[in-house]
């Protein structure tokens, strides 16, 4: 028999032992160990690591993986309206099949030249990121919207000189953490109370707010509760005023049909592109993005790479690389504007396929779809006796609350309930936003169906009975 | 004139024959030029490229067109002028980009050194597209996602074991993100304890650029260090340095010269006496799986690249993944929610007040710890051990390969072995030529192979730094040498050849002064619409 463990493993070619005798013969090392002489004895582990014993077949490695996966109920298999910052929506086979491309999935920090595709892909991704939001600069991702935020507060900082920041009290509390984590040292976030009869931002609260020490004012839209901010224009007006800068926290899925932030006055422009063709993958799937009008003063307060469209020594032929990279921490450290790294540029290039794929009319007709079943199950679910929709003379897109605090039941245990009848109900917030009561946030976007948002309405039925 | 020759006839020596000739040394390589359009000079009105689910009319029938009645300040007043593409076009576009890149897949990819370029296993990208994990929800009920919830506990452990540290956290993005992490617990441990003069962290020059950035963002003020004559970190600079003020050391070993510091644990323990932490960024840890741990040398906190040293593709510059271990003492500091086992179920445990919070929306890159799961679970702890053997191998024969080239050297630790990776100089070359390392890379395009400079500042002149990893075959790090050399005589021999490359790659020399002058940069097209092309006629209409 084959002794098992003398199999060279498939991973390492110069594992062959005869391989290996001669490569160290040509070095003139008698042993590996004489390339770890530097590594102190009293460091060095004496015994092998205490891990499992490996899978060395592929065939073995597939079965035990399988096997956990098979403890996973994907949201395929059942009908989830879960959102709340991760969203449900189709993924076009095509984004799968670009994003899964070797060429792209295995390169890393090429060069303009043997990598071009890549940088060329993400030009056109800032590029079409740029139409949706009207504004010439865009971003090569960051790792994920909250990112994005908090560096736009961050930006706002730099840009002013102040040190206030203003958000609104409504956004999820995973994202205010994050924001606190990250501005802390430099800036102070002040949350700014929303309407409890709307969800929309308090105007007068703002007003009471806002001063000469306000760097900038975030405003989500729609915010974390779903509703639209009808007076976004109103509100950047505001923050303009008192010198600030207006951040539009946005979901570029809603962009098909609401007005792009800088229309209504944003000055930088920020939020996640997950929901552009990228799976929802247990929450893995993000990607960051920050936009801003072509003015050098807020170019060159950008952290991230930003690729340029630049001539070649051949007419006619494009070249890219990055614009003002000495701003950057790659360039001069810890003089640079934050940092950069590795971060979520396949996700561009998918989100740029996505938006390539849709066009114009598919993203108009995705909001449209979307605002109409939303609307739908709004309505619906209001009919189920003891369930209030609390802000549904407000405008939605893709997600809205509903309060089950007169049915005598908590969100966890109706939860629970549709479980068992294959359904994911929305987030629970009442711990998150307890003053909404026993309150959910239901998701639903171009992947459910009438039929499925009928069948919402009846079960939830069934379980409040 | 061949055609005149009769059948059964020798060709002559100029014509094709059998057998046919040994391949030259280098390969003859040309990448694929498309000479590919922007895709918006790609859109023809009209076209469609996928179908979004139309309203049912029974929806309709109830509510109207709710897009409609949004009031006019909030609703989008044109569509969004993105290109217009049937289906194959897209396709056809993308899988053009897709041949001007090369990947790791294509290219003996030891030359972006730092980066651990090592192959991605194709099982593992099969798992992580499953739906059963592509498509969960991060708020699924528990009982719904055990066995994900499941490799991120045992994934967390083999870390653990690996580092010699107690918990792990999986949320960072990637490395960049995890040296954020580990800067903000260090900031939440010294604030614990009223400890708040701390306002200082020590790195090295040759540690990663994120290392002073995070540690800059978070507040800190950073003193660099910079190597000693022999190119080890220099102690007593670092003796100099802390003082009550220090909060951390953030340190990589081996740096990225790679040459492991000796004295790593006096530089530990100089810090602790200054009562400051000692945080290892393991970026460089592929050459040292099963041979050193980070808290058996003292350290307080780790990190390391999943993408790197742990197989999960680069993707273009991520989503990687970013792993972060700390002590017991410091775990009430680390990112929440948690991921914890109680012998029978696996939960999240997010009431943990002394967090510093999240660094990232829910719980991490999932595709990719999935992956990193699942190589490790492919080699286990000898395996393991012979990845970082045979990556240090591999890299002490390339180096004696390339050392042979005229013009090239490696600065520091003369004569000394190496770890994983080599920060080389073409220094030499560069002053008796005028050919700089940058350049040489841009031939290295021609010949099918990445190449890549250092991080700056370069400290060492006309840097190059190769990691062969353990991925590459002796004859694959040959064909890179071979590759080096015949660019080092072609920059000897006709420098200003060198200089007009790359000749055989996807474009041709890369003007790069406008992307530094505001009037003339673009990062999108409307921008170079805008700056560069005359406005459109039938637009001014």
């Amino acid at each position: 028999m084959t002794d098992q463990q003398a199999r060279p493993h498939p991973y390492i070619p110069n594992a062959v032992p005869e391989v290996k005798a001669a490569m160290l013969r040509a070095v003139g090392a008698a042993s590996i160990d004489e390339f770890y002489a530097d590594v102190p004895p009293s460091l060095r582990l004496t015994a092998p690591l205490h891990l499992p014993e490996p899978f060395r077949s592929e065939a073995e490695l597939v079965r035990h993986v399988e096997g956990l996966l098979r403890r996973n109920t994907s949201t395929r298999d059942v009908l989830s309206f879960l959102g709340a910052g991760c969203y449900p929506h189709h993924v076009p086979a095509v984004c799968d099949e670009v994003a899964g491309r070797s060429e792209f999935l295995t390169a890393y920090a090429g060069e303009p030249y043997e990598d071009h595709g890549r940088f060329q892909a993400l030009f056109e991704y800032e590029s079409m990121m740029g139409e949706l939001l009207e504004m010439d600069v865009v971003n090569v991702p960051v790792y994920d919207g909250f990112q994005a935020s908090s560096t736009a507060l961050r930006m706002a900082g730099r840009l002013t000189g102040r040190r206030r920041v203003l958000v609104p009290a409504s956004m999820s509390r995973d994202k205010r953490s994050r924001i606190l984590d990250y501005v802390r040292p430099d800036l102070d976030v002040e949350e700014v109370a929303f309407e409890p009869a709307t969800g929309l931002l308090d105007l007068a609260a703002l007003g009471r707010a806002l001063g000469d020490d306000v760097a900038g004012v975030l405003v989500e839209n729609p915010g974390y509760l779903g509703v639209v901010e009808a007076r976004a224009a109103q509100i950047a007006s505001m923050a303009h005023a008192a010198g600030a800068l207006a951040i539009g926290d946005v979901d570029p899925s809603t962009l098909g049909v609401l007005a792009p932030p800088a229309a209504w006055g944003a000055d930088l422009a920020c939020g996640d592109i997950q929901p552009l063709g990228i799976h929802q993958q247990f929450g893995g799937g993000n990607g960051g993005f920050i936009a801003s009008h072509d003015d050098p003063r807020v170019v060159m307060e950008f952290p991230s790479r930003l690729f340029g469209i630049a001539p070649t020594a051949v007419p006619g032929e494009y070249g890219f690389g990055d614009v003002a990279y000495e701003r950057t921490s790659f360039a001069v450290r810890e003089e640079g504007k934050e940092w950069v790294g590795t971060a979520a540029a396949l996700w561009g290039i998918t989100a740029g396929v996505y938006l390539a794929l849709m066009g114009p009319r598919g993203m108009q007709e995705l909001g449209e779809t979307m605002m109409a079943r939303t609307r739908y199950a709004m309505t619906l679910l209001a009919a189920v006796p003891g369930v209030r929709v609390p802000f549904s003379g407000q405008h939605h897109v893709k997600e809205f609350v509903v309060d089950l605090s007169a049915t005598g039941q908590t969100v966890a245990a109706v939860s629970r309930g549709l479980l068992e009848r294959g359904i994911f109900f929305g987030k629970d917030l009442s711990t998150e936003h307890p003053v909404l009561g026993q309150a959910a946030l239901v998701c639903v976007t171009e992947v459910h169906a009438q039929a499925d948002i009928d069948r919402l309405a009846d079960e939830l039925r069934e379980v409040l009975r | 004139m061949t055609t005149s020759a009769t059948p059964g006839e020798a060709r002559s020596a100029s014509g094709p024959a059998l057998p046919i000739g040994p391949k030259p040394i280098p390969r003859r390589f040309h990448q694929a030029r498309w000479d590919e359009p922007i895709i918006f000079e790609l859109s023809t009105p009209g076209a469609r490229g996928v179908l979004p689910p139309a309203t049912e009319p029974g929806i309709t029938a109830l509510v109207g067109d709710p897009a409609a009645a949004l009031p006019a300040g909030v609703r989008r007043s044109a569509p969004p002028a993105l290109p217009e593409l049937s289906q194959l076009h897209v396709v056809r576009h993308y899988t053009r980009l897709s041949q001007e890149n090369l990947g790791a897949d294509l290219n003996i990819d030891v030359g972006q050194g730092t980066c651990t370029m090592k192959y991605s296993p194709k099982v593992n990208d099969r798992f992580a597209r499953d739906p059963r994990i592509a498509d969960l929800h991060p708020l699924q009920d528990l009982s719904t996602v055990q066995g994900v919830l499941e490799i991120a506990w045992r994934l967390e452990r083999l870390l653990a074991e690996i580092s010699g540290m107690d918990r792990v956290t999986l949320q960072p993005g990637a490395g960049s993100a995890a040296i954020w992490t580990n800067v903000s617990m260090i900031r939440a441990y010294h604030a614990s304890r009223g400890d708040t003069a701390r306002d200082e962290v020590v790195t090295t020059i040759f540690s990663h650029p994120s290392n002073a950035a995070c540690a800059k963002v978070a507040g800190y003020k950073v003193i660099t260090l910079y190597p000693d004559a022999d190119g080890y970190p220099d102690l007593d600079a670092l003796r100099a340095a802390v003082s009550d003020r220090t909060a951390a050391l953030l340190i990589t070993n081996p740096e990225d010269t790679g040459i492991f510091n000796p004295r790593i644990e006096d530089f530990v323990r100089v810090v602790h006496e200054a009562g400051g932490l000692a945080c290892y960024d393991q970026a460089n840890a592929n050459g040292l799986l099963g041979v050193t741990r980070a808290r058996d040398a003292g350290f307080d906190l780790c990190h390391f690249n999943l993408h790197k040293t742990f197989s999960t593709p680069h993707a273009c510059g991520g989503p990687g993944a970013g792993a972060c271990g700390v002590t017991s003492e410091l775990a009430r500091f680390l990112p929440r929610p948690t991921v914890e086992f109680d012998g029978s179920a696996y939960r999240l445990d997010d009431d943990r007040p002394e967090s510093i919070g999240k660094v990232r929306p829910w719980y991490g890159v999932v595709p990719n710890l999935v992956r990193a799961y699942a190589w490790i679970m492919s080699l286990g702890a000898e395996g393991l051990r012979e990845v970082a053997e045979i990556a240090v191998l591999n890299n002490n024969y390339l180096m004696q390969r390339v050392l042979e080239i005229r013009g090239l050297s490696a600065p520091f630790a003369a004569g000394k072995r190496r770890i994983e990776q080599v920060r080389y100089s073409w220094d030499e070359m560069t002053r008796e030529t005028g050919v700089h390392s940058e350049e040489v890379g841009f031939r290295a395009a021609d010949f099918g192979a990445h190449y890549w400079t250092s991080h700056h500042p370069f400290v060492v002149p006309e840097p190059m730094t190769l990691e062969p990893t353990e991925s590459y075959s002796r004859a694959d790090l040959d064909e890179y040498a071979a590759i080096l050399r015949t660019i080092a005589a072609e920059a000897y021999a006709d420098p200003a050849f060198v200089h007009g490359a790359p000749y055989q790659s996807t474009i041709h020399r890369i003007d790069h002064e406008p992307l530094d002058d505001p009037e003339r940069w673009a990062v999108t097209w409307r921008a170079y619409r805008r700056k560069h092309l005359a406005p459109d006629p039938a637009e001014a209409t």
